[in-house]
């Protein structure tokens, strides 16, 4: 596991946006072999798909040959609607890059099977030969994608009844009307995302620091699901100084006098 | 394929082409048209499936509606109220104008005719219909007939002997005569106070055409009256009606009437060009009724010449910077600035933001003209009718149908 900690949000952003340009580029992508994405949707993203649009545009980075599957969808959202992830996607990152529409997945959450719709997700991301790098945010009980805590490590992209908190969490984007929060969501399970080549991990805001402490200082646990990457071979958590506030000094230590070296990674 | 916004490719038209701007700023709506009509680009990109055949880099200028102008005399040494029997003139003219108009990012006017005689309006009106805009100029929306049933004594500069000041005894006859066929009509500015007017009022709108007051006497009441009837603007707020009195607030006091239809807003015209309305009587309508704003440029033959002596009809008129005069006199002779600049004059004077400013320049004079599901808007379904401006609404393309007809 990598920890990498930056001073900012900002510079949190910066450093994903060049981890993912570096790992596409010297992937060289072609017509014959498309690297794939795994992308997640929330606030802790955005900056990070603001610095890949920039890079787009400076003529640094294409995603012509590029694949892409997002994490989860609400379930009967409309697709138009604005807190529905399709538009999130499409607002914040499609429309300004180059990617054929083609190769970007996102679960239909008005699908008229369900169960359906998340085997052949699982489905598809084989077909494309498996996600080379999935990004993900947590909240801040630790969750990654809706597999809120007591998902199981081994889950895989199902339907997922979201938990009152989540719903509460939810209502800000909904009118603060919980009756218009969706209950229900599609999300890949923590095991899909496990089977990923590389996991990066964005984690930022003192909000997040129990769960950073959780994901990485404690064991692996279904109540924090994001520490199941303690199992995978290639994390990357990326996170802002606010982030670590609750990790042990020694830990903050031993990251950053990695830095040097870490920051080579992304030149 | 990826064409910076200036690039000679977008000058042609290509059948099924989906053109998707990017790297630029938008207000409200979408960048993605294809066939000379906005898209959803969601919709697009989900159902369709469909990435751009053409993606525009705007290099981050602003991307908003083609300017509408609603109350132009003319402009580039041609007036529409100028008839000189001789047609294929007049017809060049007026392509002229709607050709020049491509640089100041208008693409679709009103051309406006003054006070007249009934025989101009008759020659005049049949070349003035409206028609889409396209690479050889901005579409028209019809003509705006300011006059002749207005107020001798508020007629500025509208010849008198013209001035028509009674509808009676009826109004429908009277306006046949003058105007003749009004189908290509569709705007009049009228005084309320004529009698007749109200009358002549319903009628012209029971036919589609938009009413306007102004150029009129009319107090408050009188003013209420031709909104009643069914007038929806007033041409030209503060010029050629009576100045706002505390015990008389005149045509200037429907800005706060509670008397105004609920059910449809109630615009007013301002000349915004620093020298036709004070910055202070642009920001007091600005803030008594910011949603009724729309800007027009009423501009005179001069507009496009330059500085210098400039023969127009019969008249010699001086322009020095924005300011016309009559040779030899201090008295204006109209308005000389372009769309562009009213907008940019309109965020200085009333302190509004650039979106309020351009949104008086687009949307709100489609609202007014009822036609907003194709101008006025980026929303899906509408023309491609596009211009590109900086911060400081210097133009920098201008596209209709999703066609480059202007770039800098």
């Amino acid at each position: 596991m990598k920890l990498i900690i930056e001073e900012t949000a900002d510079a949190v952003a910066e450093y994903a946006a060049r981890y993912v340009r570096r790992k596409i580029n010297d992937f060289s992508p072609s017509e014959e072999r498309y690297f794939v994405l795994g992308l997640p949707t929330g606030s802790t993203p955005l900056g990070m798909y603001r610095k890949l649009i920039q890079f787009h545009r400076a003529g640094t980075l294409s995603f012509k040959y590029v694949k892409t599957f997002n994490m989860d969808e609400y379930v009967g959202l409309p697709r138009d609607h604005p807190e529905s992830y399709h538009t999130f996607m499409h607002h914040n990152l499609f429309r300004h890059i180059d990617i054929d529409p083609r190769n970007v997945h996102i679960l239909d959450g008005n699908a008229a099977d369900l169960k359906k719709e998340c085997d052949g997700y699982e489905a598809s991301i084989k077909a494309a030969g498996g996600i080379h790098l999935f990004i993900g945010g947590i909240g801040p009980d630790g969750h990654i994608a809706f597999n809120e805590p007591g998902s199981s490590l081994s889950s895989r992209t199902r339907i997922k009844t979201l938990n009152a908190d989540t719903i509460q969490a939810n209502a800000r984007f909904f009118d603060n009307d919980l009756s218009k929060v969706p209950t229900q969501a599609l999300t890949v399970g923590v095991a899909t995302v496990m089977d990923a080549e590389e996991v990066m991990i964005l984690i930022t805001g003192a909000h997040k620091a129990l769960a950073l402490h959780k994901a990485i200082e404690e064991g692996v646990s279904h109540m924090w699901t994001v520490s199941a990457f303690q199992m995978h071979p290639t994390t990357l958590f990326i996170a802002d100084e606010e982030a670590t506030l609750e990790l042990k000094v020694k830990t903050v230590k031993y990251f950053k006098g990695l830095m040097e070296l870490h920051r080579r990674l992304v030149e | 394929m990826l064409v910076r916004y200036n690039d000679p490719s977008l000058r042609a038209v290509v059948a099924g082409r989906l053109v998707q701007f990017i790297n630029c700023r938008v207000i409200e709506g979408g960048a993605v048209f294809r066939d000379g009509v906005l898209l959803d680009s969601a919709r697009v990109f989900w159902e369709e499936r469909k990435a751009a055949d053409v993606q525009v880099d705007c290099c981050g200028l602003i991307l908003s509606p083609g300017f509408i102008d609603i109350q132009i005399n003319g402009g580039f040494g041609f007036d529409f109220s100028t008839w000189t029997d001789d047609v294929a003139a007049y017809e060049k003219g007026v392509s002229m104008v709607s050709r020049r108009l491509l640089e100041h990012g208008v693409t679709s006017y009103a051309p406006t005719v003054i006070t007249s005689s009934p025989e101009t309006y008759k020659q005049v009106l049949p070349h003035l219909g409206r028609r889409n805009g396209d690479a050889n100029g901005a579409g028209m929306l019809g003509a705006h007939v300011e006059g002749p049933f207005i107020s001798v004594a508020k007629k500025g500069a509208h010849p008198e002997r013209f001035v028509r000041g009674t509808l009676e005894p009826s109004s429908e006859d009277e306006i046949d005569y003058v105007y003749g066929d009004t189908t290509n009509i569709s705007l009049v500015t009228i005084a309320p106070e004529l009698p007749g007017a109200l009358q002549a009022i319903s009628t012209l709108a029971g036919r589609g055409i938009t009413v306007s007051l102004g150029h009129s006497s009319a107090g408050l009441e009188a003013g209420e009256a031709g909104i009643a009837a069914g007038a929806s603007c007033l041409t030209h707020l503060f010029n050629a009606m009576n100045a706002y009195h505390h015990r008389d607030p005149g045509l200037i006091g429907l800005l706060t009437s509670k008397y105004l239809p609920k059910d449809r807003q109630t615009y007013y015209g301002i000349i915004s060009d620093g020298i036709h309305t004070h910055d202070s009587a642009i920001r007091v309508a600005h803030r008594t009724a910011p949603d009724g704003l729309i800007l027009v440029t009423d501009a005179i033959a001069a507009l496009g010449m330059g500085e210098g002596s400039h023969v127009l009809g019969v008249q010699r008129v001086r322009v020095a910077g924005i300011r016309a005069v009559i040779e030899g006199t201090e008295t204006t002779a109209g308005s000389v600035a372009s769309m562009p600049l009213c907008i940019r004059h309109l965020i200085k004077a009333a302190r509004c933001t650039l979106e309020q400013a351009l949104c008086a320049a687009t949307k709100k004079p489609a609202s007014l003209l009822g036609i907003t599901a194709a101008k006025g808007t980026l929303a899906p379904g509408s023309d491609a009718d596009l211009v590109l401006v900086d911060d400081d609404i210097r133009v920098h393309a201008t596209f209709i149908g999703g066609q480059c007809v202007y770039s800098a």
